[in-house]
């Protein structure tokens, strides 16, 4: 089953055209890699899909719950409700709250008392915060954060604000999760510490996956299938085998000299 | 009818004075994306000097107004370079607090040194005290004099940003300001240039305003001040003619408004204009959106 | 753990008490004349514009201009409802009346104006206020720019503590919640916080309505105390003076402002007869503070008895390495 269509994006920033007529469809389940050279227009994709950015042109349908709906030019925070969530390429964390409030954070939209109970403290207030912390503190504990909960995000290194930054995407319940190079600035035996993490919230929260990466060896290694996106279009889609030989793929990589010589 | 165009005069001549100082406010914007609340003292300063120039240095309205200008030049300068150079890389929250606080500082210091009250311009004579008629519309050689500058200053002006190679710079660091800097401008200078050529504006709309209206105080520069930041918001800001625009068109809406309307209200309109325009189109009337980068 | 979490509440309560009663007893024995509880009155007035103003642009981080428009509204019709019921319900409803008329207009204003960035809000609240004053000059039912006077007095130091406390408690209170993180979140990053769920503008508008609701009641605590207002009270300057308190006392702390409203008061007691050697030491203030530190007294911290035992664990663990 599909749980997210994207049928002919275009989002055109003056003359322009950062993506046009992009075609993606994520199977429930599926992990799916994004990759291109520099301003092919992926995080542009991202933010579309997100509702950062209001596409020109197309259309996207996130299924939740086998209900199909179409979620374009929605804002962010209803996309996020409908269950699609994102980590930034250039780590947004909220750098001066504590770790545990980045994550508390993130599950605003399902907290079960009102404002009067926020403004005198009462019993719903003492029970709903309890139970935001319990659930909080269990998805740090994936990325063995826990210790870390009361420190200011902008004091955690920098592979550490990356993980807090899948938590953060991950308190929010999210049935797809978006992730924007989660492994940019990592050494090889992190980013392979990062790729069985990957592997393993997916299992565990049911996730399907996409996912924007320059390292090859963790695309190549994780996802099911890859697309290629170059200049705002897709240009090939398939299995990291068949990306790899692909004689487009490697034009646009390598550019066209590889192909003259 | 005679009394709509005798309107249109007098909105034009007090469009001309919210253009002038609505021009810093435009070019401190573009190119350091700061509401620079001193300008409008600079205005006030301006008109003080010229004051001084022509009671106790017995000058004539020529000399004055440049060496107002040429003052608020430097004045502009020094604010700048001690207030808020330091500030280039803090918040924008914490820049706009310290123009508020050297606005206030201007304010109530000046009014240390020549005191609250109101003080009174020297009358004009000879031929800026002419009056002309045509049909039942009045014209005043203040008038003509307020227009007249105005059009000379601001050629001057879209000379210097189009044509010379520190107008080249003032865009090109507005534009992008790290490019700018790799590109070998000298950002600092460019800015300092960017103030001292708004305060120039600044000073001489001051003494424009204490031969108009006749009566300067210290803190005469803080409506004006706010409506011509009204008017560089309309036209759209950090655009040199949406400025203009802007001025004209708050000049005039505001003199109708007294005209034709409630005079004590007249206020209240420029500030609802604002805040229309700012929900209806933020970006003004020649400005373009754009959106933060993600 | 919730024993020592109601141990700790038991201690802030008892803390409390122990300022009200202090502070009754200096007024009973006249060691506090008049002179000195108009400057109490001042303090709690300022403690709640400046946590109420905090909460908008310390911990929301919008930047409002507009503060002194809302105490305004307060103001006003607290002053005319008391003047027309002149009893203690006439004084409280008069009190709730205003902030919510303050409430209500900063929901209205809020609405349309919060999707401006930083400095184009701060020029839009300013010319908010402006026009609020400018009505204010030209209504009827609050005589002009003559003002009203021989508003009935009813404030007196309990009233004041009630109101100060309970403005602090639930600003506090809601900022330690979900919905208060929610408003945090937008001052730190606004398009993560989105992204995260977080509706924005709901909650921009919840924080600027509360701010407005707030700064009413510190109106209306004015119009009681003060009983004479007029409309030049409530101008720019008015706003800048909250501001000053908030960006002295640290913006995103509410110790902060409650420190920086005790200080300034204090000071602008003494400088009472030199208004324009205050406001230049004001502008002064600000400068400085922006230029060398701009986090002001407190930063975003607080002050709360944990902090100390933070201070001496540290210190504990220091000597034992040694």
């Amino acid at each position: 089953m599909a749980i997210l269509t994207v049928k002919d994006l275009t989002k055109s920033f003056g003359g322009l055209t950062a993506v046009s007529k992009v075609n993606l469809e994520l199977q429930q389940g599926e992990l799916v890699g994004l990759i291109g050279p520099n301003g092919a227009g992926k995080t542009t994709a991202f933010n579309l899909l997100t509702g950062v950015y209001e596409p020109t042109a197309g259309k996207i349908t996130l299924t939740k719950n086998g209900v199909p709906k179409e979620i374009q030019g929605l804002k962010p925070y209803t996309v996020c409700k409908d269950g699609l969530a994102r980590t930034f390429q250039n780590i947004r964390l909220f750098k001066d709250l504590t770790v545990l409030d980045n994550v508390r954070i993130a599950m605003n939209q399902n907290v079960k008392y009102g404002l009067m109970s926020s403004f005198l403290h009462l019993p719903s207030y003492a029970k709903a915060e309890k139970e935001l912390e319990k659930k909080s503190i269990e998805l740090l504990k994936i990325f063995h954060l826990e210790g870390k909960k009361d420190e200011m995000a902008k004091n955690l290194p920098y592979g550490e604000q990356r993980h807090l930054e899948i938590v953060r995407a991950l308190a929010t319940e999210p049935s797809v999760l978006l992730l924007d190079e989660p492994a940019a600035g990592m050494n090889p035996a992190e980013t392979a510490q990062l790729t069985e993490l990957i592997q393993s919230i997916r299992e565990q929260f049911n996730l399907t996956i996409l996912l924007i990466e320059h390292d090859m060896s963790l695309v190549m290694k994780i996802c099911e299938r890859i697309y290629v996106l170059d200049y705002g279009q897709i240009i090939a889609n398939g299995t990291p085998e068949e990306i790899k030989t692909n004689k487009r793929v490697i034009e646009a990589y390598l550019g066209e000299e590889v192909d003259n010589a | 009818m005679d009394n709509f165009l005798q309107q249109v005069i007098n909105g034009i001549s007090l469009g001309s004075i919210y253009a002038l100082i609505a021009l810093g406010y435009t070019m401190v914007y573009g190119i350091i994306k700061l509401i620079n609340f001193a300008h409008c003292d600079v205005y006030m300063l301006g008109a003080y000097i010229g004051y001084f120039c022509m009671t106790s240095l017995k000058l004539g309205v020529f000399p004055s107004l440049v060496i107002a200008m040429l003052a608020c030049t430097i004045i502009g300068v020094l604010i700048e370079k001690i207030a808020y150079k330091p500030l280039r890389n803090a918040t924008r929250i914490a820049v706009l607090i310290t123009a508020i606080g050297v606005s206030l500082f201007i304010e109530y210091g000046t009014m240390r040194f020549v005191t609250a009250n109101v003080r009174a311009y020297p009358p004009m004579t000879g031929w800026l005290a002419e009056r002309f008629k045509i049909g039942n519309m009045t014209i005043t050689a203040q008038q003509i004099l307020i227009v007249a500058s105005t059009i000379v200053l601001v050629a001057l002006l879209q000379f210097i940003v189009k044509k010379t190679k520190m107008g080249k710079a003032m865009r090109a660091v507005s534009l992008d300001k790290d490019a700018a800097e790799l590109m070998g401008i000298n950002v600092n200078s460019t800015i300092s240039f960017t103030f001292a050529l708004g305060s120039a504006l600044a000073g001489a709309a001051g003494v424009l305003v204490g031969i108009y209206y006749n009566s300067i105080d210290p803190l005469m520069g803080v409506i004006p001040g706010l409506k011509a930041f009204v008017a560089a918001v309309f036209g759209g800001i950090g655009i040199i003619p949406g400025a203009m625009i802007g001025g004209y068109f708050i000049g005039t809406v505001e003199v109708f408004v007294s005209g034709y309307g409630n005079s004590l209200y007249k206020d209240a309109v420029v500030f609802a204009i604002l805040i229309i325009i700012l929900i209806v189109k933020p970006a003004g009337l020649l400005g373009k959106n754009t959106k933060e980068k993600v | 753990m919730k024993n020592i979490f109601k141990h700790k509440t038991l201690q802030k309560f008892i803390s409390i008490l122990i300022t009200y009663a202090a502070i009754q007893g200096l007024i009973t024995v006249g060691i506090i004349d008049d002179y000195w509880q108009a400057t109490l009155a001042t303090i709690c007035i300022n403690i709640i514009l400046a946590v109420s103003l905090n909460l908008i642009t310390g911990f929301t981080g919008q930047f409002s201009l507009g503060h002194a428009g809302f105490m305004s509204i307060g103001a006003y019709v607290c002053a005319i409802i008391t003047i027309s019921n002149p009893t203690t319900v006439g004084f409280i409803g008069g009190i709730i009346a205003g902030a919510i008329a303050a409430a209500l207009i900063g929901a209205l204003v809020g609405l349309p104006t919060l999707r401006l960035r930083g400095d184009y809000l701060a020029i839009a609240t300013l010319g908010m206020a402006e026009i609020i004053k400018i009505i204010f000059l030209n209504l009827e039912i609050t005589n002009g720019a003559a003002g009203l006077q021989g508003i009935p007095q009813f404030v007196n130091w309990t009233w004041m503590f009630v109101f100060t406390v309970g403005t602090v408690v639930i600003i506090a209170n809601f900022l330690k919640s979900s919905h208060g993180r929610a408003c945090i979140s937008i001052r730190e990053d606004e398009i993560a916080a989105e992204s995260m769920g977080v509706n924005t503008t709901k909650y921009k508008v919840i924080s600027f309505t509360m701010g407005a609701f707030f700064a009413g009641i510190a109106g209306g605590i004015y119009a009681s105390y003060f009983y004479f207002l007029k409309p030049d009270l409530f101008g720019f300057l008015k706003s800048v003076d909250v501001l000053v308190i908030v960006v002295l006392g640290g913006l995103g702390s509410i110790s902060g402002s409650i420190i920086a409203a005790v200080l300034l008061a204090i000071i602008s007691t003494f400088l009472q007869s030199f208004s324009e050697v205050r406001m230049i030491i004001y502008a002064l203030l600000l400068i400085v503070l922006m230029l060398f530190r701009p986090q002001g007294l407190m930063g975003s911290k607080e002050i709360s008895l944990s902090v100390f035992k933070k201070i001496g664990l540290k210190s504990k663990r220091g000597k034992e390495e040694v």
